[in-house]
């Protein structure tokens, strides 16, 4: 063995060694401390009773199909609707303008208002017309509060990948006697999606947990679900069951979008 | 007997640069051109405005005796006539090789793959890329992804060929397979035009030389006349530094 590979052992040994006992030590303080609370018995009781939790679980994870219903049609409709603004907002000719105002003002107002509030105000707004069923359903406009809000962000994120694709590319393109469309469709799009990947994976994540925010609008999914047993037993640990079921979606594909995201960085290095 | 290529009187501004400040050239069919001049001379520029790249503030570009510089005029239709190559490849990251010399002819004239694969393939093969068709740009050296750009511009049969600085971005060993490319184009007859740094190459492949700065041809004519005998005390300078 080298004298740098041992040192570089010793070295590897010494900070293992640091971070089991820095863990441990965090671990015995919470394990310690927090029980000594003044409130931690009732807490205990009303937030983390195992049986509840057995009770409500079930039920829950039927509601939780609720989310991942409105989740699976909202997200394509985000991804198209995003697009097509980013596009809009893109355009040079002078027929476009409207659109680009258009474009301009969507990405503006949508950003601009809390997304819970879009929500109440589309999803009783709406159906307040007095339309026939179904559409006067909550599902459908929780939908589209959620669907406008998101295209929103998506659009910004799309245009900032066609951004990030080097002009160089266009002139190539353009000089090889492509339109300006198919320079587009053709060489910036493909490029431009593809770098921001990652960026969109944090927008679904994020969409996963906002699809909750339909509860106050009447659906019964899980967060619903959720409040419902609280109601009913007296008791919160179905929210924390329901937390439970977010984080074992969320954490992975927060993980992988992290993954994504360091690949594309040692890439462009 | 008429140019291939004219530029009359071209001007054209960044701001209040003048970049073109009234450049006049004539191109004859199957000629090469190299025009040399430290950066910033308006090389590169010049390019750019024939193939419509830059819009042009004032003068005339004919192409056959046509005036592309109307403006209005459509410039894709231009642009499928000349080819361009850039000093950074710009090849498209997402698409084999074979894919970006077949995007052109494919959306511009509207043909299938079945009906020019074989002869993009061909291309390659002339230029010793046969084996690296399949492959990404990432995957070439920047003399291939360079090779492969000219094989791209070449698909599209255009009549001229414009070069700006292609050479510069590669490595020294890498410099001899691109111009070896430009020597076979001379070879078939190729009309083109080369911003250029390689004085070795200007001097042996060009017909014609033009020295340019601050927007203007200060000289012109044949290799032997500027390279040996330059008249003007700049392209003297110019040559003496590039030279040693």
């Amino acid at each position: 063995m080298t004298r740098r590979q041992m040192y570089e052992r010793h070295q590897r040994r010494k900070s293992i060694t640091i971070a089991t006992v820095s863990t441990a030590v965090a671990i015995l303080c919470l394990y310690v401390f927090v029980p000594m609370t003044p409130g931690w018995d009732k807490v205990q009781k009303s937030f983390f009773n195992w049986e509840v939790l057995q009770k409500t679980f079930p039920k829950l994870l039927d509601a939780f199909v609720v989310n991942i219903m409105i989740f699976a049609w909202s997200a394509p409709a985000i991804a198209v609707l995003g697009l097509l603004i980013a596009l809009a907002r893109n355009a040079k000719s002078p027929a476009m303008f409207p659109l680009r105002i258009l474009g301009a003002a969507f990405t503006d107002v949508f950003r601009g208002v809390p997304v819970v509030l879009t929500v109440y105000l589309i999803g009783f707004g709406i159906p307040g017309l007095g339309l026939p069923r179904p559409w006067n359903s909550p599902y459908l406009w929780g939908s589209v509060a959620l669907i406008l809000t998101y295209s929103a962000y998506v659009a910004e994120i799309f245009r900032s990948g066609i951004d990030s694709v080097h002009h160089s590319q266009r002139a190539a393109a353009l000089s090889l006697g492509l339109s300006e469309r198919q320079v587009m469709r053709d060489v910036i799009l493909p490029q431009a999606v593809r770098n921001v990947v990652p960026s969109q994976m944090n927008m679904l994540i994020a969409l996963q947990k906002d699809v909750s925010l339909l509860s106050f609008i009447g659906p019964v999914e899980i967060f619903r679900q959720a409040g419902v047993f609280k109601s009913l037993l007296a008791n919160f640990t179905p929210y924390v069951g329901a937390a439970i079921i977010f984080l074992v979606i969320t954490i992975p594909a927060t993980r992988y979008a992290d993954y994504l995201m360091a690949r594309q960085m040692r890439e462009r290095r | 007997m008429k140019p291939k290529l004219q530029l009359k009187n071209i001007t054209k501004y960044f701001g209040e640069t003048a970049v073109c400040n009234g450049i006049d050239l004539d191109v004859h069919d199957g000629q090469t051109v190299c025009l040399i001049g430290a950066s910033g001379g308006g090389k590169s520029t010049l390019l750019r405005c024939i193939n419509l790249l830059e819009p042009i503030e004032d003068g005339e570009i004919l192409l056959d005796g046509d005036d592309i510089s109307v403006p209005g005029i459509d410039p894709q239709s231009v642009r499928a006539r000349i080819g361009m190559v850039f000093q950074s490849y710009n090849l498209f990251p997402h698409m084999t090789a074979l894919d970006n010399a077949m995007l052109a002819p494919k959306r511009v004239w509207g043909k299938s793959n079945k009906d020019i694969q074989a002869e993009v393939e061909h291309l390659f093969e002339t230029f010793g890329l046969a084996d690296r068709m399949r492959q990404y740009p990432d995957q070439l050296s920047g003399g291939q992804q360079q090779r492969v750009a000219i094989v791209r511009a070449l698909a599209m049969q255009p009549e001229v060929m414009l070069f700006d600085e292609i050479t510069s971005a590669l490595d020294p060993q890498l410099v001899g397979e691109v111009l070896d490319v430009l020597l076979t184009l001379k070879s078939q007859g190729m009309t083109m035009v080369l911003a250029t740094h390689e004085m070795g190459f200007a001097r042996q492949a060009a017909d014609k030389v033009c020295f340019l700065q601050g927007g203007k041809i200060l000289e012109e004519g044949p290799p032997e006349a500027i390279f040996e005998h330059a008249q003007e005390p700049a392209t003297q300078a110019f040559l003496a530094r590039a030279l040693k």
